[in-house]
């Protein structure tokens, strides 16, 4: 159902982050002679056998299915280009190499469903599962260099999909700093020492009702 | 998000990506922030209303299609696209409701967060909140000893209304901006920040909240 995603786990399930994906535009070689179509989110074609049309990645996908097309593989989801990327990905402690934002889904729906338009897809499958491999593992270790209060974080380069999976917990971790950090500079005004410094700030009514 | 009725139109880079930013991707970014957001943002009535409008349009012409023997692949892309915004018309509203039953007195209390909600969102707030009081009164308060029974405040001596839940505004969330921002204050803190377009940073909520309010940062 549109908009029930559970709230605690992640703001965005996967599937909505592929929903997201979908408008990506990839080319395509149709096989059939169409008409333009004028959707409401924009419109595409015509559409004639054998010459190449850019369309939205659901759409291309839908066309596909019906055995009405040929998906052409996007650049940067070559064999060259991705050993590329893992090397340079594995040299690199801290950065992360420039990759589209969807990779991650983009490549999952060509796999699915287009798999004989890929050359090499199995090189190109493992590629692309050692790159998100290396780039998660490199998350991770970056992670847990945060030993105190940050203000923000830059993190270039992360891909949706990656962004969402490490959402709730860099969420929860800084907002943790951040609670117990502040709760210190407190200065002891109040010498009275039995009681201790109320935060009265609402944040802390999480607990009253969840 | 004010960016049809663009504020600073003057760059001409920014112009061309107004006038070829079509609705959907409005829509598309609309929901986006509301998902990420904790707090309810302005409802974006004319986007809305625009929204309507095409998807009303494009049920009719889909009806005619399929009676008037357009070739049934054609209809049935056309229906997906429908079905596409449609899904995004409705997760856009649902999650507006959901943070509205979330924060139902917050919102009865607050006239700036009010002015927030549409017509019809203003509407079943009041109904919520007349229901929740309803409720609480007959299952719980009247049973309560006399100094506790205000739906409020937690008892009589509570100088602020703390039994009402509020939005975190301090929630962590991880945004992108779409132009060059020059330096600006991070809240709490004497740092300053910059962002480039495209670069990804984790902030707090607060620190960025008229920016994404004036569509100048987007949350992811």
């Amino acid at each position: 159902m549109a908009g029930q995603s559970d709230p605690h786990q992640s703001l965005f399930s996967a599937e909505e982050v592929e929903f997201i994906a979908e408008d990506e535009m990839v080319e395509i070689i149709p096989n059939l002679r169409m008409d333009a179509l004028n959707f409401i989110c924009g419109d595409f074609g015509p559409f004639f056998p054998q010459i190449a049309t850019q369309v939205p990645l659901w759409l291309a996908v839908a066309l596909k299915k019906r055995g009405k097309c040929t998906i052409r593989p996007p650049q940067w989801m070559s064999v060259e280009k991705l050993t590329q990327v893992l090397e340079a990905e594995r040299d690199s402690q801290r950065m992360f190499e420039q990759l589209p934002f969807h990779y991650i889904e983009i490549s999952r729906l060509l796999f699915d469903h287009a798999r004989d338009d890929i050359p090499d897809v199995y090189m190109v499958r493992s590629l692309i599962e050692d790159i998100r491999d290396v780039r998660f593992h490199k998350v991770e270790t970056n992670l847990e260099t945060l030993t105190e209060r940050a203000f923000a974080l830059k993190i270039n380069n992360l891909s949706a999909m990656e962004v969402n999976i490490v959402r709730p917990f860099v969420g929860r971790a800084l907002q943790a700093f951040y609670k117990h950090d502040s709760l210190e500079l407190i200065p002891d005004q109040e010498r009275v020492s039995d009681r201790r410094p109320q935060v009265a700030n609402n944040a802390t009514r999480r607990h009253l009702r969840r | 998000m004010t960016s049809e009725s663009a504020s600073t139109p003057g760059i001409d880079g920014d112009y061309e990506a107004l006038i070829s930013t079509t609705d959907v991707e409005l829509l598309k970014r609309a929901w986006r922030n509301e998902k990420a957001a904790p707090e309810i943002l302005h409802f974006e009535s004319a986007l809305i209303q625009r929204i309507r409008g095409q998807i009303q349009l494009m049920e009719e012409t889909v009806e005619e299609f399929s009676g008037s023997g357009i070739d049934p692949l054609s209809v049935s892309l056309y229906q997906m696209d429908l079905d596409r915004t449609q899904y995004l018309l409705r997760s856009y509203l649902r999650i507006r409701l959901q943070k509205i039953e979330k924060y139902i007195f917050h919102i009865s209390n607050n006239s700036e967060v009010q002015s927030r909600l549409s017509g019809q969102e203003k509407g079943f707030a009041r109904r919520c909140t007349e229901d929740m009081e309803r409720h609480l009164e007959e299952s719980v308060l009247s049973k309560l000893p006399d100094n506790y029974r205000d739906i409020l405040k937690q008892s009589i001596i509570s100088e602020e209304n703390d039994m009402v839940p509020e939005p975190h505004l301090d929630t962590f969330v991880v945004c992108k901006s779409r132009r060059f921002l020059g330096p600006f204050q991070l809240d709490g803190s004497d740092e300053l920040l910059e962002m480039k377009p495209d670069d990804l940073c984790i902030i707090h909520y607060k620190s960025i909240r008229e920016r994404v309010q004036e569509g100048e940062i987007d949350l992811v």
